[in-house]
């Protein structure tokens, strides 16, 4: 791997020299066990797939190694008396406003491996989160609020290109469209579950996504990874993936679902590709994505036939000559600086769908540079993409779509106020299904049976769990998107689409307010 | 003069309506008694009426009532229509000092005709419909002359509206010395803002007018719908929107009356799951293309044009709205003691359902430039209440 390492070897005689690793000195988390509780099971080592727990055969005794554990909470969660906690490793570097221990620890890596910084979830840094700086409205007196538990409250939408206008005939007494539409793609709830590939995550978790979309009334995404055979029957509630590596990409897979998503980028890694490592690549994933067994997935950075927006506009019409104009095309990128103007060639390029993946949008690994510091936060995306596309006229032509660090019902509304037609969320799901966040998604060691492939590993969370969480957390969801439309004296989504006047922003600047769109609470 | 410079008001207000079916001119009196006896629902900060067929003589001509702050804002509108139309006339509304009325605006009205005619006619080129012409013209005007309004631009008809009582409004404008076949009144209770006299109802555009009593909770959603058609919101008032959505839907998109107003205020999707086809894909159809233009939030309208009376509750009916018919005369009103005070005798008094639109037009070629939304003459004539889906399908529903 390392030239200089190999060199180094080869040319000094000198016996083997000890090498100090740097990065291993400080560990991030503490493992704290209460030995008065402990009764020494060792369900903490079986259930640790990252060893930081042991055992010492000759004093008979539990180790614990600090630098190992990356904080996922697992034999927490699993000791049976309750006897461990883990905790922030109190160990401190002297304070330093710019030298933050992450970036002192970041650096050791690097010295130590020559590598790039390997990261998963989504951006870390806190850049402003618009969201929380936006507040709702609500009825007072002029106005009286809805009750969703007595009066109906419509959620919903539909996706898809729709006409200036409708036309109508008159036969027999009975009015007769005349205009072509759809085809449409029904959402029972603006929410839909984003591209996370099997292979990225376990087929269990598919499963369970793919049987709640169904319950819901609304959609998952395969990701990249194709379409697990046993998930064909789920094709109604399906949107399937094609990205630059086209993997598992064949014409019954393009045919299974209700839409094809064009995934250009991704938020958490603008403009670079995708990698499952070899090892990932099992006897099922293998068949899945018709690569052989044990050989590295890689998806390059651009697809290689789209160097322009008319060889985009090509892949369009290629996929929906390939599936006879009956599904939707889904175009999906990363927001970055130039989004509006994107966008609009995207609908231009015949694109039914727009997905917007912002800044904070998760990933299973990315480069830690590209994930924290590479696009721009979806809150300011959405608003310039739908502003543009509104004064070109063309809004609705396509249907928008965002996604990247949508954290709660509230956060669906203020995207739909803000111009948004549907959500994405693909890390709500994960930790509905158990995910703590430590971000070490890459390893292919999720303790939670999340992120792996691992045949042990994925009996930790079956599918009927996964199913029931997720369908739990997006039927909580629901209900509050209808409470928080009553509140505003609102019984149907529509009206709060675009509707900016139902929001006001809190300490933020004017630059701000003008690219939001929305007026400072108080005025 | 007092303008106050007023964010989007939310308003509870009271309406009043008449129409005759064969033209019939009904004097100003009438209307005015029955808007007066609803007198606790406005709090004298806005009243208006809109009035169809007042000027027989310029029948052929669009109307502009122009509403200025000062002579030199009412100078640049005439300035604009000079190069931009043919005046045929012009003079100022004919007012009256009313006690309580307080430094009025002043009000002058033009009858004008999109174009210059004969050989300047290339000057205005470039515009295929004189509707369309108007529309942008009215924008224009509201738009860029500051302190300058056009409260009413259609043919045979026109707004007068201010802040004050309802009856001080109309003994202002002299309005019992009008006489028309279709009247519309408003009496305001303004929840928000102080009054000013163009945010009093009705609103207008062409020969639209509209008189509301509600909010229109889904404003921001309506109002960016219409921007990308070109109509822009300057009056800050909910209710323009609703103008502004008819005349897209109607005129310019040729929607029936009966599916605009269902985009308006549209079935639910359970109710829409029950149906059949082909009234099950119209209505999803109107639902996904139009649903940026739903009126949500409580409301009760009347819209008129030159042809027809409609009025039209919001979809749960959080709004009073109640109709009546007696011969030829058909009463809309909040109350219907409003209608009882001009008409005590009435063959007929019922409540539209929730978003049940009253449609009631005038009998084919009553009136010069009449216009008909309704489609199927078997709607027209025999009908004066339409719904999509038809009523017996309700029926069964229920």
């Amino acid at each position: 791997m390392n030239p200089q390492k190999e060199n180094t070897k080869t040319s000094t005689p000198k016996p083997k020299r000890k090498k100090i690793q740097f990065s291993k000195l400080y560990p991030d988390f503490l493992i704290d066990r209460d030995w008065d509780k402990c009764i020494k099971c060792k369900i903490c080592i079986r259930e640790c797939t990252y060893e930081a727990h042991g055992w010492d055969k000759k004093r008979e005794t539990l180790t614990e190694d600090h630098v190992k554990c990356v904080g996922c909470h697992r034999c927490e969660a699993m000791c049976p008396t309750g006897a461990i906690t883990i905790k922030k490793h109190p160990s401190a570097f002297r304070e330093h406003d710019t030298w933050k221990p992450w970036f002192i620890k970041n650096v050791y890596k690097q010295a130590d491996t020559g590598g790039v910084l390997l990261a998963a979830t989504g951006c870390a840094i806190p850049f402003r989160n618009y969201w929380d700086h936006l507040v709702l409205d609500a009825c007072q007196v002029t106005n009286p609020p809805i009750d969703p538990l007595r009066e109906p409250m419509e959620l919903r939408t539909y996706l898809g290109p729709k006409p200036d206008k409708l036309e109508v005939t008159l036969e027999d007494d009975k009015f007769q469209l005349q205009t072509k539409v759809g085809p449409w793609i029904k959402l029972e709830v603006p929410i839909m579950f984003a591209a996370m590939s099997y292979g990225a995550i376990s087929l269990h978790v598919h499963q369970g996504l793919a049987r709640a979309a169904k319950e819901l009334g609304i959609l998952y995404n395969t990701g990249e990874g194709g379409l697990h055979a046993s998930l064909y029957k789920y094709g109604s509630n399906t949107i399937v993936q094609c990205a630059s590596g086209r993997f598992g990409l064949h014409v019954d897979y393009l045919n299974a679902g209700v839409a094809i998503e064009i995934k250009i980028g991704q938020g958490a890694k603008p403009g670079i590709g995708g990698h499952l490592p070899g090892e990932k690549v099992t006897e099922e994933i293998s068949k899945t994505r018709m690569i052989p067994v044990g050989s590295d997935a890689i998806s390059p950075a651009p697809h290689h036939d789209i160097y322009s927006i008319e060889d985009l506009r090509g892949l369009i019409y290629a996929l929906k000559e390939a599936t006879e104009y009956k599904k939707l095309v889904f175009v999906k990128i990363a927001a970055v600086h130039n989004a509006p103007a994107i966008a609009s060639g995207i609908v231009r390029a015949g694109a039914d769908v727009v997905v917007l993946d912002g800044l904070r949008g998760g990933t299973g690994a990315a480069p830690t540079m590209f994930r924290d510091y590479v696009g721009i936060p979806i809150e300011l995306a959405l608003a310039a993409v739908d502003e543009r596309l509104r004064q070109e006229g063309i809004r609705n032509q396509a249907s928008l779509v965002v996604s990247g660090g949508i954290r709660c019902s509230a956060d669906v509304v203020k995207a739909i106020a803000l111009g948004a037609d549907a959500v994405y969320i693909g890390t709500p799901a994960l930790i509905a299904v158990g995910c703590t966040m430590c971000g070490h998604c890459f390893t292919g060691k999720c303790p939670w049976g999340i992120a792996t492939n691992n045949p042990e590993l994925i009996k930790r969370l079956d599918p009927e769990t996964a199913f029931e969480k997720i369908y739990n957390l997006v039927h909580g969801w629901a209900h509050e998107i209808q409470e928080l439309l009553g509140a505003m004296g609102l019984n149907s989504i529509e009206s709060l689409r675009g509707n900016r006047d139902k929001l006001r922003a809190v300490g933020l600047n004017e630059v701000e307010l003008k690219i939001l769109g929305v007026k400072h609470a108080g005025e | 003069m007092e303008i106050f410079i007023p964010n989007k008001e939310q308003s509870g207000c009271g309406l009043s309506g008449i129409i005759n079916r064969k033209g019939e001119l009904i004097k100003g009196e009438v209307i005015i008694e029955s808007i007066c006896c609803q007198m606790e629902r406005g709090n004298g900060l806005g009243a208006g009426y809109a009035a169809y067929g007042i000027y027989p003589d310029f029948a052929e001509y669009y109307c502009l009532h122009v509403m200025a702050d000062t002579k030199q804002a009412l100078k640049d509108v005439e300035e604009i229509l000079a190069h931009k139309c043919y005046l045929v006339h012009q003079e100022r509304i004919p007012t009256r000092a009313t006690p309580g009325i307080v430094s009025p605006p002043r009000f002058w009205r033009y009858f004008v005709k999109p174009r210059y005619e004969g050989e300047l006619r290339e000057i205005c080129e470039g515009t295929v419909d004189e509707d369309d012409y108007m529309v942008e013209l009215v924008m224009f005007i509201n738009k860029n002359i500051s302190g300058a309004y056009v409260i009413s631009s259609g043919r045979n008809m026109g707004a007068f509206k201010g802040v004050g009582f309802p009856d001080q409004i109309a003994n202002f404008f002299r309005l019992e010395e009008y006489s028309a076949y279709i009247w519309t009144a408003h009496n305001r209770f303004p929840t928000n803002t102080p009054g000013w006299w163009g945010g009093a109802h009705p609103f207008t555009i062409l020969d639209w007018s509209i008189v509301h009593n509600g909010e229109i909770s889904s404003y921001g959603t309506n109002r960016r719908y219409l921007e990308m058609f070109g109509y822009h919101c300057t009056l800050l008032t909910d209710t323009e929107v609703v103008a502004y959505l008819l005349d897209l839907l109607i005129r310019r998109h040729g929607l029936p009356l009966e599916l605009a107003c269902m985009a308006l205020a549209p079935p639910f999707w359970q109710e829409i799951d029950r149906m059949e086809e082909p009234d099950k894909s119209v209505c999803t159809a109107i639902r996904v293309v139009y649903g940026a233009a739903m009126l949500n939030g409580p409301f009760a309208i009347l819209f008129a044009y030159n042809g027809g009376l409609v009025g039209l509750n919001d979809r749960v009916k959080l709004r009073p709205l109640v109709a009546a018919k007696k011969g030829d005369f058909y009463y809309m009103a909040s109350e219907e003691a409003a209608i009882r005070a001009i008409c005590p005798d009435p063959e007929e008094v019922w409540c539209p359902k929730a978003g049940e639109p009253v449609i009631v037009e005038l009998e084919p070629n009553t009136i010069p430039n009449q216009r008909s939304y309704l489609r199927g003459e078997a709607l027209r004539i025999s009908a004066p209440i339409c719904r999509f889906p038809s009523a017996e399908e309700d029926e069964e529903e229920e």
